[in-house]
C-alpha cells in the first residue's frame, strides 16, 4: 500500500513539475466552458441542469485524456526508468495501479475545478443536485475508462505520439459505437439486435444514464470492467516486454 | 549470496545467454567482462528479476528470483545500464522516492539519504533537478539510489561508463570498499578495472562463460605471462635462444619459456647466462601477462583469429 502511495505521489508531482499540467487544466476548463455555454446553448435551454455540460464530456475527454496518460509507460520505457522501477521490491500490478490512480486523481482535480458550473446553475435556478452528482460520477468513470485505455496503448510503445493516437482511435470507436448518427446509419443494413449489441460497447450509451441521474449497476460494471480489462492488458504487455 | 544455475535467455532464435552458471559470495567483487552484446546486461537483468530467464535458476540470498521476487529484490541494489533516473526530479526527491520504495520512512529515510549523499559526493547538487546535471553526477545519483538501503547484493551495469578518470577512480575505490561485506557483480569492458577493483573476473562471450578466475589467473593465461624481457649490452640472440623462444624488441630481447610451468626458472637461467657472458644489463623484468591480450584472444570470433 505504501509503495502505491509513494508512486502516486511521485507521478502527481511530476505533472505539476512541468507547465504541461497547468496548460492542460486551462485548456480543459476553457473547452468545457466553451462547449457548455456557447456550443451547448446553456442559456437558451431554459432548464436548470448541467446536461449541456456533461453531454460534451465524451468528446472533450477524447483528446485530453490520452494527452494526460500517453507518457505514463512510454516515457518510462524510453528513458529506461522502467527497469529501475520494476527491480524495486514492488509488484508490477502495484506500479500499474499506482500510475493509473495518479493520472486519474489529476483528471479528478481537473473535473473538480469545473465547480463554477454547479454554482451557476444553482444561482440561476433550482437544479436537482443529485442528478448533477451522478453526472460527475459518470464523467469521472468515463475519464477513468479512457485513461486505462491510454495506459494500455502507452505500454505498447516507446513513442508518446503513437500511444496518443492509438488511444484516441480506440476511444473514438467506443464513442461512435453508440453515437446516434452512427447507429442510425447502421440500422439501415443491420438487424436491431446487432446494432444494440454494438451500441452496448459504447461509452455514450452507458454515460447516458448517469447524465439523467440514474446510477445503474450495469453502467458501473461497464466502466469498471473497461478499466479492469485495460489495466490487466497493460500488465500483460509489460510482462511481454520484460520477457523480451 | 548469488547463485546462478545454467541460465539461458533466448530472444527468438538467438541465445543471448547460453547456459551461464556461477556463484558470488559475500566479500567478493566479481567483474563481468565481455565484448558488447555478449550477454552481460541480459544476465544482470535476470539476476535483478527484471527479465524472466528462458530456463535456469537465479537465487539471491537463498530466495529464488522467479518464485519469491520481492524477497530477492529487497536484498539487491541495482544500477541499470545508462544509469536511468527521472529527469524532472531533484536529486533529493529522487533519493527519497527510492528510499520510500525500499520501505524506509521518517528518520530512517533521512539517515539513508544523507548516508548515500555523502558516499557518492552529491552534497552540492542535492536540490538541483536531475536533467540539469552532468553525466557524472547523474550516474552517481543513480548509484546512490542503488545503495540507499545498504543492500547485501549490488549489481552494477557499467558503473564507470561515461565518467572522467577521477570519477572512475572514485567509483572503483567505492566498489572495492563496499566489496568487503557485500556480494558485488559489475560489468565493464575496461580491463584495468578488473585489476583495480575485482577479486574475481568472468569473461563472457556470445552468451557463454569463456574464462573464470582471479585477475592474476586470467593474466596467467596470457602468452606473455612468464616471459622475461632483457635489455643488455652485448646480449646475443643465439645464446638466449637456447633458453626459450626469443623475440627481438627495439634494443631488447624477450624470451618466452618453452614450458610455461617452468617459467620461474627462466629468469634464474638468464641471470646465470648474463654472468657467464659478462653482458652489461640495463634492464630486466618478468612479464605478468596482459589482460587485454587474454581478452582479445578468447573473445575474438574464430574467423578473425584465423
Amino acid at each position: 500500500m505504501r509503495a502505491i502511495r509513494t508512486i502516486v505521489k511521485r507521478e502527481l508531482a511530476s505533472y505539476f513539475n512541468s507547465p504541461v499540467a497547468y496548460v492542460f487544466l486551462v485548456i480543459f476548463l476553457l473547452m468545457t466552458g466553451f462547449f457548455t455555454f456557447t456550443a451547448g446553448n446553456f442559456f437558451e435551454r431554459g432548464e436548470a441542469s448541467l446536461a449541456a455540460f456533461f453531454g460534451w464530456h465524451p468528446w472533450v475527454y477524447l483528446v485530453l485524456v490520452p494527452a494526460v496518460g500517453m507518457r505514463l509507460w512510454a516515457e518510462e520505457r524510453r528513458s529506461g526508468t522502467m527497469e529501475l522501477l520494476l527491480t524495486m521490491p514492488v509488484a508490477p500490478w502495484q506500479v500499474i495501479l499506482a500510475k493509473f490512480l495518479a493520472s486519474w486523481l489529476f483528471l479528478a482535480l481537473a473535473l473538480a475545478l469545473t465547480f463554477p458550473a454547479i454554482l451557476t446553475v444553482n444561482l440561476l435556478g433550482e437544479p436537482d443536485n443529485g442528478v448533477i452528482a451522478a453526472g460527475y460520477l459518470g464523467s469521472l468513470l468515463l475519464a477513468g475508462a479512457y485513461l486505462a485505455i491510454t495506459c494500455m496503448t502507452s505500454a505498447m510503445t516507446r513513442n508518446q505520439v503513437v500511444a496518443f493516437i492509438l488511444a484516441v482511435v480506440i476511444c473514438l470507436f467506443l464513442i461512435l459505437a453508440g453515437f446516434n448518427p452512427v447507429t442510425d446509419l447502421m440500422v439501415r443494413w443491420a438487424s436491431p439486435a446487432v446494432v444494440d449489441t454494438i451500441a452496448a460497447f459504447s461509452v455514450v450509451t452507458h454515460f447516458d444514464g448517469f447524465q439523467r441521474g440514474v446510477i445503474d449497476s450495469r453502467d458501473l460494471v461497464f466502466f469498471l470492467s473497461i478499466i479492469g480489462f485495460a489495466l490487466f492488458a497493460t500488465g500483460v504487455i509489460i510482462r511481454g516486454h520484460r520477457a523480451g | 549470496m548469488i547463485k546462478i544455475d545454467n541460465l539461458v535467455k533466448s530472444f527468438g532464435a538467438k541465445r543471448a545467454v547460453d547456459g551461464v552458471s556461477f556463484a558470488v559470495e559475500r566479500g567478493e567483487v566479481l567483474g563481468f567482462l565481455g565484448p558488447n552484446g555478449a550477454g552481460k546486461s541480459t544476465t544482470m537483468r535476470m539476476i535483478t528479476g527484471f527479465m524472466p530467464p528462458t530456463s535456469g535458476r537465479v537465487s539471491v540470498g537463498g530466495h529464488d528470483v522467479a518464485e519469491s521476487p520481492l524477497q530477492a529484490k529487497r536484498l539487491i541494489g541495482y544500477l541499470p545500464e545508462n544509469a536511468a533516473s527521472y529527469p524532472d526530479m531533484t536529486v533529493q526527491g529522487f533519493l527519497r522516492f527510492a528510499a520510500e520504495l525500499r520501505g524506509l520512512s521518517g528518520a530512517a529515510r533521512k539517515k539513508a539519504v544523507s548516508r548515500v549523499v555523502e558516499l557518492c559526493f552529491l552534497e552540492s547538487v542535492l536540490h538541483q533537478s536531475i536533467d540539469t546535471l552532468s553525466k557524472g553526477y547523474r550516474h552517481r545519483t543513480c548509484l546512490a539510489q542503488a545503495l540507499i538501503h545498504d543492500p547485501e547484493v549490488l549489481i552494477m551495469d557499467e558503473p564507470t561508463d561515461g565518467l572522467d578518470p577521477n570519477q572512475k577512480h572514485e567509483v572503483r575505490n567505492l566498489i572495492r570498499e563496499l566489496g568487503r561485506n557485500k556480494a558485488i557483480v559489475f560489468s565493464t569492458h575496461i580491463l584495468e578495472e578488473v585489476d583495480s577493483a575485482c577479486t574475481r573476473a568472468i569473461i563472457i562471450d556470445r552468451g557463454r562463460i569463456v574464462a573464470n578466475g582471479t585477475p592474476a589467473e586470467l593474466r596467467g593465461m596470457s602468452e606473455l605471462a612468464g616471459a622475461v624481457t632483457l635489455s643488455a649490452r652485448g646480449a646475443d640472440e643465439e645464446d638466449l635462444g637456447k633458453l626459450g623462444r626469443v623475440e627481438k624488441l627495439n634494443g631488447a630481447f624477450r624470451v618466452y619459456p618453452h614450458d610455461k610451468a617452468k617459467a620461474a626458472e627462466l629468469a634464474q637461467q638468464i641471470i646465470e647466462l648474463v654472468n657467464r657472458r659478462g653482458w652489461k644489463v640495463e634492464g630486466m623484468y618478468s612479464e605478468r601477462g596482459e589482460l587485454d591480450e587474454v581478452f582479445r584472444r578468447i573473445t575474438l570470433p574464430d574467423t578473425v583469429k584465423k
